[in-house]
C-alpha cells in the first residue's frame, strides 16, 4: 500500500485529521480502477491545491452540493462507454455537503439507482469554514454558530438520521463506519463496492481543530464515540441489519470530556443525562450491548 | 430533408444527429417538448444515449458536467428559473473547460411568475464564460446546435455553447426545417475526442483549488479563448456552409439592408424575423432602414458591430431583457463598442420590448423606427399599458 499510494503524502490536512485517514483508507481499499467525485470541503481543499494533487486516481471536484449528481453523470458516461463493469465510482463529501446542501442531489442519485458508492465523512460541523453547525452536529455541541452562552448549551438539535434517510431509498447497502475501527471500515468499503447499485457509507472522522481534542487522540476519540453508543457502527444489506459493533457501553462523559466542544457540559449533569439518553436509545435500538459483559 | 416540424422536435432531431451519450434534464416550460422528444428517441432505440432524469436543473447541469468530464458528448436543455438554478454549475462548467451544448428556451424570470418569452434568463448569465448564440428561426436553431458542438469541442476552445431560442415562439412554432443527413453531420462533427477526461488509465485531477497566485490566469485564459472564438465561429460557419450549403457568413452578426441605411435596429433572436418584415415594408416605401442581428452575444463581436454600423446615423437597440437599475444589456454593448471611435452613429437609442411574452408586433417595430430620430432615447419601454401602471400605483 505504501509503495503505490493512491492518496499521497504531502497534502495540507491538519495534524490528526480523521478525514485524511479515512479518505486514504477508502481509496486504498477501492483501488486504482476508481473515479472519485468530491464535493467542496476540507478534503478537496487540503488534497488538491494547485499545482499539487494528492490523488493518483481520476478525481474531480465541481461544487459544494453536486458530487452525487456529477458522479451520476460520470457513471452514465461509463455505461455509455461500456467501462462501468470494471470501474468504481465514488462520490464523497463532508457532513454538510451530504446532510444539508447536498441532500437533494444525494437523494436523486440514490433514487435513480446509480452504481455509485457515496461516502460521507462526518466530522459533525462545517470545519472548512470554521466550525459552523451542520445537520450532523450532535446535540449540545459548542460550534461557532451554535455557541454556548447564558441561554445556550450549544446545538439544540440531535444529528439528522442520515443512514436511515439513505436506507429509506431502498438502496442495497448502507453502513456506518469509523476512523477508529480501520479493518471494519475497510471491510465495509470492500463490501459496498462488491454490490451493484447505490451504496451509502457514513464514516465518523474526528477533527482535532473543530472538536478541540489533542491531535494524537483522533483514533481514540473516534473509538470512544462508538464505545459509548453515540456512534453505532451498523450495516444494512437490502434493508436488513446484517451487522452491528457490540460494545460494553462506557458512560458518555468519557467521550465528552476529551473534547473542548463539550467542555461546557462537564459540570452540567442534566445536559449530560440527555446525551446519555441518546446513547442509551442507540444501544437499545440496535441491541449494541455485548451479551456477556464480564468477558469484555 | 425539409420537414414541417415543431421547433422542439427540430432541436431533438439536431441533437440526435450529434449523438450525445449522456442527456440529462429537468422539466420546465417551454423546454419540455425538447427533452420529451429526446426521451422518446432513446426509448425507441433511435438514439443510443444515457437519459438521466434528475431531481433539479442543478443536478441536470451537474450530470452533463460529469458526463463530459468522463469523456462523453452530453446535452441538456432548460429555461428561465431552471437556468438560474443551474447558474452555479453553468459558471463551473466553463471554468472546468468542459465542452457542452445547452439549449435555452428563453423565458421570463420570476417574480411575477411568467412562462412566456423574453431573454432575461440567458442574458443574466452572460458573464459565465459560455458562448451564447441567439437563433432567429428553427433552421438556425438546428444548425447552431450542430455548429455548437464543433465550436465547443474544438481543441483551441473547450468551452460550452448555449443555443438561445425564444420560448414558445420557436420551441412551439411549426416551421419548415431542413434536417441534415447523418452522413453529413458525421463528416462535419467527428466523435468527441477530449483533450482530457476522467480515465483510470491516466489519472488526472480536475477542479483544483486555485489560490491568488493562480486563479487570475485561469480567468484571463477564458477571456482570451472567448476572443479567439470570434475567429473560430466564422471558420466553423464556413466549414458548415461547405458541407450543408447554408451560409451564416461569420455567424457573429447578420446584416440586413445596412449598407445605405439611415436607421438600423439592433436585436437578437426571433424578433429579427418581425423586424425584417418591417424593414421590407419600409424599404418598399423608400425608407432607408435596416437590421443588425446579433447572433453571438458572447463573445460579443465589437469590431464587426462597429464595422457594420459605423456609417449608420441612427441606431436603435431593442432589448428583450433588462439590467434593472442600469442601461439595457444589449444597448450597453453597442454603446461601448463605439465609445471613443471616430466613425460612429450620431444616435444610439435604447428600447426594451417584449418582456414576459408581450408580443412585439410589426407596429411595435414601426414605432421604434418612428421614435428613432436625432433625439437619443435611453431605455424606453415599448408597448407599456399606462392604464395598468395607474391602477397599480394610483398615479
Amino acid at each position: 500500500m505504501d509503495n503505490s499510494p493512491l492518496f499521497k503524502a504531502g497534502h495540507t490536512a491538519c495534524a490528526g485529521c480523521g478525514q485524511a485517514i479515512a479518505a486514504r483508507l477508502v481509496i486504498e481499499t477501492a483501488g486504482p480502477n476508481t473515479i472519485i467525485v468530491n464535493n467542496t470541503g476540507c478534503l478537496e481543499v487540503f488534497s488538491t491545491r494547485y499545482p499539487e494533487s494528492a490523488w493518483n486516481v481520476p478525481w474531480i471536484h465541481s461544487l459544494f452540493e453536486n458530487a452525487a449528481a456529477v458522479a451520476s453523470g460520470v457513471e452514465a458516461a461509463l455505461i455509455y462507454l461500456g467501462k462501468k463493469e470494471n470501474t468504481n465510482v465514488i462520490a464523497q463529501a463532508g457532513d454538510g455537503g451530504t446532510a444539508d446542501i447536498g441532500l437533494q442531489a444525494l437523494s436523486g442519485m440514490l433514487e435513480r439507482g446509480h452504481d455509485i458508492l457515496y461516502v460521507c465523512y462526518d466530522n459533525e460541523a462545517y470545519m472548512n469554514t470554521g466550525v459552523q453547525r451542520s445537520g450532523l452536529t450532535p446535540f449540545n455541541t459548542n460550534t461557532s454558530t451554535s455557541p454556548i452562552g447564558a441561554k445556550s448549551t450549544g446545538n439544540i438539535r440531535p444529528k439528522k438520521p442520515m443512514p436511515e434517510i439513505a436506507l429509506a431509498h431502498g438502496i442495497p447497502y448502507v453502513a456506518v463506519a469509523s476512523a477508529g475501527f480501520i479493518p471494519d471500515l475497510q471491510r465495509k468499503v470492500k463490501k459496498a463496492l462488491s454490490i451493484k447499485g447505490p451504496k451509502y457509507i457514513q464514516i465518523h472522522v474526528p477533527c482535532p481543530l473543530g472538536w478541540r481534542h489533542e491531535t494524537d487522540m483522533t483514533l481514540e476519540v473516534a473509538r470512544l464515540a462508538v464505545e459509548t453508543g453515540l456512534y453505532p457502527l451498523i450495516e444494512y444489506e437490502n434493508g436488513t441489519l446484517v451487522s452491528r459493533r457490540q460494545i460494553a457501553p462506557k458512560p458518555v462523559e468519557e467521550y465528552l470530556k476529551v473534547q473542548g466542544r463539550f467542555k461546557h457540559l462537564l459540570n452540567n449533569p442534566a445536559e449530560i443525562k440527555q446525551i446519555q439518553e441518546i446513547a442509551d436509545n442507540n444501544i437499545r435500538k440496535y441491541n449494541l450491548k455485548v451479551e456477556n459483559q464480564a468477558s469484555s | 430533408m425539409k420537414e414541417f416540424l415543431e421547433g422542439s422536435r427540430a432541436i431533438a432531431e439536431a441533437v440526435r444527429l450529434c449523438k450525445p451519450g449522456v442527456i440529462s434534464a429537468y422539466p420546465i416550460t417551454p423546454q419540455t417538448h425538447i427533452v420529451e422528444e429526446l426521451a422518446q428517441m432513446v426509448a425507441n432505440g433511435e438514439l443510443r444515449s444515457q437519459f438521466v432524469n434528475v431531481e433539479s436543473e442543478h443536478s441536470a447541469a451537474s450530470v452533463v458536467l460529469g458526463g463530459v468530464a468522463a469523456g462523453v458528448r452530453s446535452f441538456t436543455a432548460t429555461s428561465s428559473q431552471g437556468l438560474l438554478y443551474m447558474a452555479e454549475v453553468i459558471f463551473n462548467i466553463a471554468g472546468l473547460r468542459l465542452p457542452l451544448v445547452l439549449a435555452c428556451a428563453n423565458r421570463a424570470v420570476s417574480a411575477p411568475i411568467n412562462i412566456w418569452n423574453d431573454q432575461q434568463d440567458s442574458v443574466s448569465l452572460r458573464d459565465a464564460g459560455w458562448i451564447q448564440l441567439y437563433a432567429e428561426n428553427n433552421q438556425e436553431v438546428v444548425d447552431f446546435h450542430i455548429m455548437g458542438y464543433r465550436i465547443s469541442e474544438d481543441k483551441s476552445m473547450m468551452l460550452p455553447v448555449m443555443v438561445c431560442l425564444d420560448g414558445f415562439i420557436l420551441t412551439h412554432g411549426m416551421e419548415s426545417v431542413d434536417i441534415p443527413e447523418q452522413e453529413k453531420v458525421d463528416k462535419f462533427l467527428p466523435p468527441y475526442n477530449p483533450l482530457y477526461k476522467l480515465d483510470t488509465a491516466e489519472p488526472l485531477t480536475m477542479g483544483l483549488l486555485a489560490d491568488p497566485d493562480y486563479y487570475m490566469e485561469t480567468r484571463y485564459a477564458l477571456q482570451e479563448t472567448l476572443k479567439d472564438a470570434l475567429k473560430l465561429i466564422p471558420k466553423v460557419s464556413q466549414e458548415f456552409r461547405g458541407v450543408f450549403g447554408r451560409d451564416y457568413k461569420d455567424c457573429l452578426i447578420e446584416e440586413y439592408y445596412i449598407k445605405d441605411a439611415q436607421k438600423v435596429i439592433v436585436a437578437m433572436g426571433s424578433v429579427c424575423g418581425t423586424i425584417k418584415e418591417v424593414v421590407d415594408e419600409l424599404r418598399a416605401k423608400g425608407k432607408k432602414v435596416g437590421l443588425l442581428k446579433i447572433i453571438s452575444y458572447r463573445p460579443f463581436p465589437y469590431a464587426r458591430v462597429c464595422e457594420a454600423l459605423k456609417d449608420v446615423p441612427q441606431v436603435a437597440v431593442l432589448d428583450k431583457a433588462v439590467s434593472l437599475g442600469a442601461y439595457a444589456p444589449l444597448a450597453v454593448e453597442i454603446k461601448a463598442a463605439f465609445f471613443g471611435k471616430k466613425k460612429s452613429p450620431k444616435v444610439i437609442s435604447s428600447f426594451v420590448a417584449g418582456l414576459g411574452g408581450r408580443d412585439i408586433t410589426p407596429e411595435s417595430v414601426r414605432e421604434i423606427f418612428r421614435k428613432l430620430n436625432q433625439r437619443e432615447i435611453n431605455l424606453e419601454f415599448i408597448d407599456l399599458k399606462p392604464e395598468l401602471l395607474q391602477e397599480e400605483y394610483g398615479q
